[in-house]
């Protein structure tokens, strides 16, 4: 079969680590890779070189079509028939649709002007191609993740794109729109074009996938064909280990309730009502997961919930007691943790130490401190302690924070939180953008705080997780729980129905 | 003291005084909408004044003083856009530098090349032509007021048109755009984000050089030391007001203007120079706030409103 790409060699070397250590990738024509690996790899600096970013590489050269090409700069790789769906979307906000395919390749009418209608003419033409319908004249900001994508992918088959190259597309899909997805790759493979498809989702590289190449610290560990192979092995390939793909979980031991939300309802940042009327019960050792598409208000609800987001009516009931006007540190100080969806805004501070993002909540109490005085032997022992039971990767606990890869980042906000008297645990996305061995690590984690009679919300996106480890799903859609199941009574799908709001209990 | 001051002659003093902030906040306003908050107007005017009266005393011609302008402006832009863009260093320390350098550098100048302090003036220097329209003078309060102004007020409606059609309506200035709202949405589409930017600050040069040709070969033909006048913060916060939109911005630099051109004529009425001189930044401070306000007390009402709604 005809080679499309060939990197030969490929060495990138950043500041503090070698992304890439003398890889050699190809893609031949045709066909569906998947290229998998924890976070950090090196999978998307691969694919970036390949699209002209990320440039110069240290050593290694790169083949299209069989030809050495030095691709220096993202137009190169465009003119090469090379395109790439970033994992966070490449659309300015602001513009159309229609603007947003053409930008970098724009018409002109009277050899000056931006031609427009010849954009929006072009957008109607290779939407309905392609049979994904789109209004060239939205405005991209107005538009859901789902839809995004597509344009995203319309832009690049738009610039005569062959080798299409897509980093973590499903992250911000439901199951119906992954379904989507697969059938669009599907067509455009049978269109004679190849493609290059990032993940780190096992199921969906069996799903979809002809080859599979993977990636571990910077260097491939195998080449394998997708029939001949299986999760496990994959698995193995990524972690350097056997990884467990069920955690182990015992029957829960519901000991009353902790936390009660009574209708209640909060605004978002835009002014939208963004928490509308929410209703629920937590109770001590149960894990309670709410599932739902981003931004249905789940994070007004953790916001809520820990304090930081004013409460427009109802009433938060916190073993038995009204908290309504607590402080978030008060609310903190009866025992609510809570770890944030977004671990560098909200759930460290970048720029303090690791020692300091640590002890964080805790430095100005017993035995850290006594009233001005702080105790920095103590201090330091206690952070040392943290770091070796939650394994955070770290050379000493006094480098600033922004040096911890995402894993570790993520390892540092949970040992914080899971390290004080806790009741209640409020837990936003903890395994988003985390590799294989720390999902594993921290799922243990979390469920042995459930086991120590710890009431637990979490919210993820991830249907994997929520199966995983909730005693019940709660479903949000648009501000509001639109069902309540048992883990073991829903499948994907029809649960899938309720986060799109195709479907709900009354 | 009110029909004294609300004549005719305060819309020509209007105009006037509106065409330097303008120029310069076109300028701005197109670094602004690539990604670069430009601060360097004010010193890029002075450096472009200054360089006006050099190139017209010695060349003996007013055109050739415009473009040294230009060039100087330009020379000092490259200095900028080397750091801003390549080195990617803070633009408000780059800015405050260039404004700073060029404060000390044209009163070096002016000393070195012309041997005088303060103010260099000379019959020899060529003005700016002014402009006469043959069929407004028969309209007498329309000649009074648009009629035979220097060169350059003229010039800068039609920059106004210009660059409005630049942003909105052109393959560049939707990638001006681009690289000022999603950089990497444009770089990935294949076009250079750093590229787009150095012509923003060409062009902002270009039209800094304009204006400060414009104040030193406008009216008077002279320099003065510190001549740009805050006019460069002005058209700051003018850019800021005008949210890059050249319609609203000039709309707002036309404000400044008329507070500007009031300033003039209160100091004709004896109302003491320093006094009125406070009238266009009191200005800046109060629509500042006005703005501010507005956006704070914007977000509580429809704050509540939602709440009453939902309640």
């Amino acid at each position: 079969m005809e080679k499309v790409v060939e990197m030969r060699g490929i060495t990138k070397i950043f500041p503090t680590v070698i992304a890439n250590n003398d890889v050699d990738f190809s893609l031949y024509k045709g066909e569906i890779q998947a290229l998998v690996g924890e976070n950090g790899a090196g999978k998307t600096t691969l694919m970036s070189i390949l699209y002209g970013m990320n440039q110069p590489i240290d050593s290694g050269r790169i083949f299209i079509n069989g030809k050495e090409e030095r691709i220096y700069h993202p137009h190169v790789a465009i003119n090469k028939g090379i395109g790439m769906v970033h994992q966070h979307f490449m659309l300015v906000p602001s513009f159309t649709v229609s603007e947003n395919i053409v930008l970098g390749h724009e018409k002109r009418k009277n050899g000056i002007l931006l031609d427009k209608e010849e954009a929006i003419k072009i957008t109607k033409e290779i939407s309905k191609k392609h049979g994904f319908l789109v209004a060239p004249m939205a405005r991209v900001q107005d538009l859901p993740l789902g839809i995004q994508q597509r344009i995203e992918i319309l832009k690049l088959l738009y610039r005569g794109t062959d080798i299409l190259i897509l980093d973590e597309p499903t992250a911000v899909l439901t199951p119906q729109e992954i379904k989507e997805l697969f059938s669009t790759i599907r067509s455009l493979v049978s269109e004679g074009r190849s493609i290059v498809f990032i993940t780190h989702k096992l199921p969906e590289v069996m799903a979809i996938s002809d080859r599979v190449t993977v990636m571990r610290k910077g260097r491939i560990t195998g080449v394998l064909e997708t029939k001949k192979t299986t999760m496990k092995e994959i698995a193995k390939l990524m972690v350097g280990r056997e990884v467990l793909f069920q955690v182990e979980k015992e029957e829960p031991h519901f000991k009353g309730v902790v936390l009660e939300l009574n209708n209640i309802k909060a605004l978002s940042d835009r002014i939208l009502l963004a928490v509308n009327g929410v209703s629920l019960k937590v109770q001590a050792g149960e894990i309670l997961g709410i599932a739902g598409i981003e931004g249905n208000g789940q994070t007004e609800l953790a916001e809520v919930v820990t304090g930081l987001r004013p409460l427009v009516s109802g009433e938060i009931i916190f073993q038995s007691k009204n908290i309504n006007k607590a402080s978030p540190r008060q609310r903190r100080e009866m025992g609510i943790a809570h770890i944030p969806e977004d671990r560098l805004k909200t759930g460290i501070s970048i720029d303090a130490t690791i020692q300091d993002n640590l002890v964080m909540g805790a430095h100005y109490k017993k035995p850290l401190a006594r009233g001005i005085h702080r105790y920095l032997r103590q201090t330091k022992d206690y952070a040392e302690k943290l770091i070796n039971e939650y394994d955070i990767r770290t050379a000493n606990q006094n480098l600033p924070t922004i040096s911890l890869s995402g894993g570790n980042l993520q390892r540092l906000v949970i040992a914080r939180e899971f390290s004080f008297d806790s009741k209640l645990l409020i837990i936003s996305q903890p395994t988003r953008g985390i590799d294989i061995g720390s999902i594993e690590f921290l799922h243990e984690k979390i469920l042995s705080m459930r086991d120590k009679g710890n009431a637990i919300l979490l919210i993820s996106a991830d249907l994997d997780e929520i199966y995983a480890l909730s005693d019940r799903i709660a479903v949000m859609y648009e501000g509001e729980m639109v069902g309540e199941f048992h883990p073991d009574e829903i499948g994907r799908e029809e649960l899938g129905l309720y986060m799109t709001g195709a479907k709900r209990e009354n | 003291m009110f029909r004294e001051l609300f004549t005719p002659q305060l819309l020509r003093a209007t105009i006037r005084m509106t065409t330097p902030i303008i120029l310069a906040a076109l300028g701005g306003l197109l670094t602004y909408k690539a990604g670069i908050f430009n601060i360097a107007m004010e010193g890029m005017i002075l450096v472009g004044a200054f360089s006006a009266v050099v190139g017209g005393y010695f060349l003996g011609n007013c055109w050739l003083g415009v473009i040294v302008a230009i060039l100087a402006v330009l020379l000092i832009s490259a200095i900028y856009g080397f750091f801003v863009v390549k080195l990617k260093s803070n633009e408000f320390i780059i800015g405050i530098a260039i404004n700073i350098f060029a404060n000390g550098i044209t009163v070096y100048l002016l000393r070195a090349i012309f041997g005088v302090k303060g103010a260099f003036s000379s019959p020899e220097i060529p003005g700016l032509p002014d402009v006469s329209f043959p069929l407004l003078d028969k309209i007498g309060i329309l000649n009074t007021i648009l009629n035979n102004h220097s060169i350059f007020i003229y010039l800068s409606w039609l920059f106004v048109l210009l660059i409005y059609i630049l942003i909105y309506k052109t393959p560049l200035g939707i990638r001006i755009r681009a690289a000022g709202e999603h950089p990497k949405a444009l770089e990935t589409a294949g076009v250079s984000v750093s590229k787009i930017r150095y012509i923003t600050i060409i062009l902002n040069g270009i039209l800094c050089g304009f204006a400060g040709a414009h104040l030193s070969l406008g009216y008077l033909t002279l320099f003065t030391e510190g001549m740009s006048d805050g006019r460069g913060w002005i058209a700051v916060a003018t850019v800021i007001f005008g949210e890059g939109n050249p319609i609203m911005t000039f709309a707002i630099a036309s404000l400044f203007g008329f507070t500007d051109g009031l300033a003039f004529l209160l100091q004709g009425l004896g109302i003491p120079d320093r006094f009125a001189r406070i009238v266009p930044h009191f200005t800046v401070i109060f629509a500042l706030f006005i703005v501010a306000r507005r956006a704070v007390l914007k977000i509580a009402r429809k704050k509540r409103e939602v709440i009453r709604k939902e309640t």
